[in-house]
């Protein structure tokens, strides 16, 4: 037994801190919020402990789940995360595809292209509720009014104001912000695959196209896999860029990070916890999949 | 680049590959440009208006006039803005800096203990830990908040550092870990043949390797320290917290209507990451690899 603490012992010295950390403020803090997602603590006397709280099992998310208020958050999310998914993948892989072979100034369109990254949402969240004003005809600005500029007047629309589709709207600046991330993830897949495996399918008389097609794509799936999970789960967390640019009190624009929010500012500390559970569970869907996979790989690989 | 424990060797694996001696179609080659080309402008949008606007005084805002340079440059935007922005500027870098270096030397640690130190369900630890990276904060939120009050942590910076800290073990050990994967192991059986311990060969040898590593992941702690909101809202006022909190309050409080101002405070919030990312791009590169964001 003390051998056995002897080669541990600095190990898990040097570790435990973290250890503690994160089993306090990850799993405790988890159980925690669960915990207070099943009592009834709706106001600011019991959130502070004057007043009496008792438990109530699940009725918090049955409830919140037969709200229209927070469907229509649910809805929103679902709408954000398709849209942000598929612009980031679709532009991020088209801008590594175009620039997989040698091109002049890669460089810069590599660094213009990822410099978004380095910016806060709230930040871009200035310049794109600008961009985004629903004012139209004589007050327009933004992009409504280059629309007007440049004859494109169809174009014009409420953006974010839309109570249907206004969450679209945030989608833009999301994809405008994390397309060069899913571009630099696909490059490096693409400058992963080794320039033999391109030339034997040269050597075979395969075309550019069927070289892609059928050699490259298929093995930038993992990088796809890795894409996917990690813009969806940014997109479920989306909460900087929508209260830069719409703010909290926008009915529109409402997805459930927001709702978490105004609920712990009115001391409904329930809901708002009964909310974070379950993003948590959302999130949990896509990524724990995912490193489980990771994990069974990291350990075939030794 | 397969999974989220790949390599952050982001300056090789970002390598332009060679010419290859094959021909190419000229009409392949101007679509490709022409793409680029088109994509550069449209990214660059944002920052023409924020650049453009932030030079305009009060009466040149006007609609009709939102796409055109100012009739005459001023700097009274700027000097607004960062009259309402400097405290909270001062403030963010002495949040992220104790905050990015206590998070890396944890990091450091744990990654070195996982990636040479075999104990029982090593993997699973380590698994374990990176899940906190993916969490949404918002399902430990309301347990933080009464904790910061139980503990009486002032708010605004000093919660703020703590969490970082906290929060950022996970990606810290994450790009570490990778890293010592990739150090010879003969370096450190040397120092353990030479009589060394663990902590003596952590502290001799395994620290003074890991600067690179630790470039990378100081950038990424401040720049995602730096951009947080999240947190800055639910543990700090516009008075006292960091630049964010200032900005939101600048862009959607009382100066609502003088979008000259917001962007012009919106550009001096973003200056010092956007150096980083201009000046260290490629380390930034490294930690963006490594596989996550805060959000």
């Amino acid at each position: 037994m003390s051998t056995k603490l002897k080669s541990w012992g600095p190990g898990l010295l040097l570790i435990s801190p973290s250890l503690v950390l994160m089993a306090v403020f990850v799993y405790g803090f988890i159980g925690i919020s669960f915990q207070q997602s099943m009592t009834d603590s709706h106001t600011a006397g019991q959130a502070t402990g004057r007043a009496p709280v008792s438990f109530v099992g699940l009725a918090n998310y049955w409830a919140l789940l037969q709200t229209p208020a927070f469907q229509h958050s649910l809805r929103n999310l679902l709408v954000f995360t398709v849209v942000f998914l598929l612009g980031t993948l679709v532009i991020g892989f088209c801008w590594a595809w175009v620039m997989d072979r040698p091109i002049r100034g890669e460089g810069i369109f590599r660094s213009v292209y990822l410099f978004p990254m380095a910016v806060s949402f709230v930040a871009s969240g200035v310049v794109w509720k600008w961009l985004l004003n629903a004012n139209q005809g004589e007050s327009a600005s933004g992009l409504n009014r280059l629309f007007q500029m440049l004859g494109l007047d169809f174009l014009q629309n409420s953006w974010w104001a839309d109570a249907t589709w206004g969450i679209l709207a945030i989608a833009l600046p999301a994809i405008w912000q994390l397309s060069g991330y899913v571009m630099a993830l696909f490059l490096a897949g693409f400058r992963g695959i080794p320039e033999e495996l391109r030339e034997a399918a040269r050597v075979d008389g395969a075309t550019e196209m069927q070289l892609y097609r059928h050699v490259i794509f298929p093995q930038l799936s993992p990088v796809a896999l890795s894409a996917l999970v990690i813009i969806g789960h940014m997109s479920l967390k989306s909460f900087d860029l929508i209260m830069s640019i719409a703010n909290q009190s926008s009915y529109s624009t409402k997805v459930p990070a927001i709702d978490m929010y105004n609920y712990a500012t009115v001391y409904d500390y329930a809901n708002s916890a009964a909310v974070g559970i379950i993003l948590l569970v959302l999130v949990a869907l896509a990524v724990v999949p995912y490193l489980w996979y990771d994990a069974r790989t990291r350990k075939e690989g030794r | 680049m397969t999974s989220v424990t790949a390599e952050p060797r982001t300056e090789e694996v970002l390598a332009p590959r060679p010419a290859s001696p094959r021909p190419r179609r000229a009409g392949w080659r101007t679509f490709r440009y022409a793409v680029l080309i088109l994509s550069l402008l449209v990214v660059l949008i944002p920052v023409y208006v924020l650049f453009v606007t932030s030079f305009k005084g009060m009466g040149d805002a006007t609609p009709a006039r939102t796409w055109f340079f100012p009739r005459t440059w001023t700097l009274e935007n700027w000097v607004e803005a960062w009259t309402a922005l400097s405290p909270a500027l001062l403030r963010t870098f002495a949040m992220v800096i104790p905050a990015a270096v206590i998070s890396s030397l944890l990091g450091s640690m744990n990654g070195f203990v996982l990636s040479r130190w075999r104990f029982p369900h090593a993997n699973l630890v380590f698994t374990l830990i990176l899940f906190g990276m993916f969490i949404p904060y918002q399902a430990v939120m309301i347990p933080l908040v009464q904790l910061m009050i139980d503990l009486g942590v002032p708010n605004g910076i000093p919660s703020l550092i703590l969490l970082h800290v906290v929060y950022g073990i996970p990606i810290c050990t994450l790009i570490f870990r990778n890293y010592y994967e990739t150090v010879p192991m003969e370096l450190i059986e040397s120092a353990r043949v030479d009589g060394a311990g663990l902590l003596r060969t952590y502290f001799s040898v395994v620290l003074p390797i890991s600067i690179p590593s630790f470039v990378v992941v100081l950038l990424w702690q401040f720049t995602s320290a730096w951009n947080d909101f999240l947190f800055a809202i639910f543990f700090s006022s516009a008075s006292n917290g960091p630049v964010t909190m200032a900005l939101n309050n600048l862009a959607n409080g009382a100066m609502l209507s003088n979008y000259g101002v917001s962007m012009a405070g919106a550009l001096i919030a973003s200056l010092p990451t956007l150096l980083v990312y201009i000046l260290l791009g490629r380390y930034f590169v490294g930690g963006l690899m490594a596989g996550s964001v805060k959000g």
